[in-house]
């Protein structure tokens, strides 16, 4: 979601099988940057294998260019490396969200999974639930909100989205990136 | 050394490295996500100094809008626009990589502009390359020194040169908007409507078009790029803030990592500050 300078990324920490859940710590937003965050919803394999080629590629990047990735760059990687696999794609929908290294301007964007490039105004949601999540962010989102008020309505909209849905939950964690720095809380949720 | 490096796949073309193993998953109930398709309603007319495209801005994930305002008139050269619809992926990585190559044909032929037939071509080859597997359904238009140009592109590498010509899920409610009102020699403002009247009318009665419309106008040296040509569907006005009262939600951890910038570095670039190159070897 965006605020005003700063933007909110939150993700479920359930890992299971269908039905069966394994795991509760299973954070799917991983840092990419010090301003950037890529959450990668589905299957929990390729979260894993997307997350570490990216780095590689980010890694090169910044190695060759001698600077940070900006946001908009770092989702046009993204998305070639999506799509490289048209007919074979890896089963995850990533959603970037992050400040400009250099303006501080915020940004969010979200792909599908061979790598279409959405970027609105407001927010993007994307997992299991992501007919629930339209709905709370619709009706919770206002632009222009402060820290304290997009964590709060990040939170809500994600923990009231996801007690829809009896795949997701079991805990959450939400991150605020602003400027000087990033604070991440877990929040306490139903665990069923 | 080199092998640790080159490790990840940089061959070109495509990686098909997951299929047998997202072929093995699907068979164990573990379906592919759906991809996003533009619903679409493109159109293209030819007018009397050039060509006018226009298209809709909604992408649709099955029956969800997942972009309200996504932008389907690709650039492929400066006298040449493509509006896509089929799978937004494909439509937009298929038209950057004809962007790529016309510019490489550009060169090579040393040219100013390249001809449309040139473009038509070099998108049909690709899709009937892949037999349909991309889709990528495309209305391509633009102006070269033979005059307007007109050509629609369907998935499997097939082209039409047309006067007039819709794609997409709303094409049946453009055309028939066209076929009513599309008259040879048009002006530029009597084409703008029409083309407006043919993307409402695909807004208005297909369900997978929607929100605005977009109109790119191609004469002879000059392109006008209007986004959104008119705004159809406004969102609704909030009528409360559902904001929440800080400390509503239950936190259980805190954890604050502050970003403290080290260093400053300001790279001047510009003609004020182009270094000559040093030809002296």
């Amino acid at each position: 979601m965006k605020g005003d300078n700063c933007v909110a990324i939150a993700s479920d920490l359930r890992f299971g099988v269908q039905a069966q859940t394994l795991a509760l710590d299973f954070e799917k937003v991983f840092p990419m940057g010090p301003h950037l965050y890529l959450g990668l919803p589905g299957l929990a394999t390729d979260t894993l294998t997307v997350r570490d080629r990216l780095k590689f590629r980010l890694n090169l990047y910044e190695l060759r260019e001698s600077r940070k990735i900006h946001p908009k760059t770092f989702s046009a990687l993204v998305s070639n490396m999506l799509y490289e696999r048209r007919f074979g794609p890896y089963f995850v929908e990533p959603v970037i969200a992050g400040l400009d290294p250099v303006t501080f301007e915020p940004y969010v964007c979200n792909m599908d999974l061979i790598g279409c490039i959405n970027e609105p105004e407001d927010f993007v949601v994307a997992g299991s639930c992501t007919e629930q999540l339209y709905g709370m962010c619709e009706a919770l989102w206002e632009p222009n909100l402060k820290p304290d008020d997009l964590f709060e309505t990040c939170s809500q909209a994600i923990v009231n989205a996801f007690d829809r849905d009896a795949v997701s939950g079991w805990g959450a964690i939400v991150h605020i990136i602003e400027k000087d720095k990033i604070t991440s809380r877990k929040i306490k949720t139903r665990m069923d | 050394m080199a092998s640790v490096l080159l490790a990840e796949n940089q061959e070109p073309g495509f990686s098909f490295e997951n299929c047998r193993r997202n072929a093995f998953l699907a068979k164990k109930g573990n379906a592919l996500p759906k991809a996003t398709k533009t619903g679409t309603t493109i159109v293209g007319i030819i007018f009397k100094d050039g060509v006018i495209l226009g298209a809709d801005t909604r992408a649709t994930e099955d029956t969800i809008v997942s972009d309200k305002n996504c932008s389907k008139i690709h650039y492929l050269a400066k006298n040449m626009y493509c509006c896509g619809a089929g799978t937004a992926a494909d439509t937009e990585v298929t038209t950057q990589m004809i962007c790529s190559q016309l510019e490489l044909h550009r060169l090579s032929t040393n040219r100013d502009i390249v001809p449309v037939v040139t473009a038509c071509k070099f998108l049909k080859q690709m899709l009937f390359r892949y037999q349909g597997h991309i889709g990528a359904a495309l209305v391509l238009g633009g102006v070269d020194n033979t005059g307007p140009h007109l050509y629609s592109i369907h998935p499997h590498g097939s082209s039409d040169k047309l006067p007039y010509t819709t794609m997409g899920s709303g094409s049946l409610a453009a055309m028939a908007v066209f076929e009513a009102g599309w008259k040879p020699e048009l002006t530029e403002e009597e084409g703008k409507l029409l083309v407006r009247n043919a993307i409402a009318a695909g807004i208005f009665n297909d369900l997978g078009s929607g929100s605005n419309i977009d109109v790119c106008v191609i004469r002879r040296g000059s392109v006008d790029y209007i986004r959104p040509y008119e705004t159809a569907n406004l969102k609704g006005e909030k009528q409360m803030s559902y904001n929440f009262k800080k400390g509503t939600t239950a936190v259980l951890d805190v954890k604050t990592v502050p970003i403290i910038i080290e260093d400053v570095v300001v790279h001047h670039t510009g003609e004020s500050a182009v270094e000559s190159m040093d030809t002296s070897s």
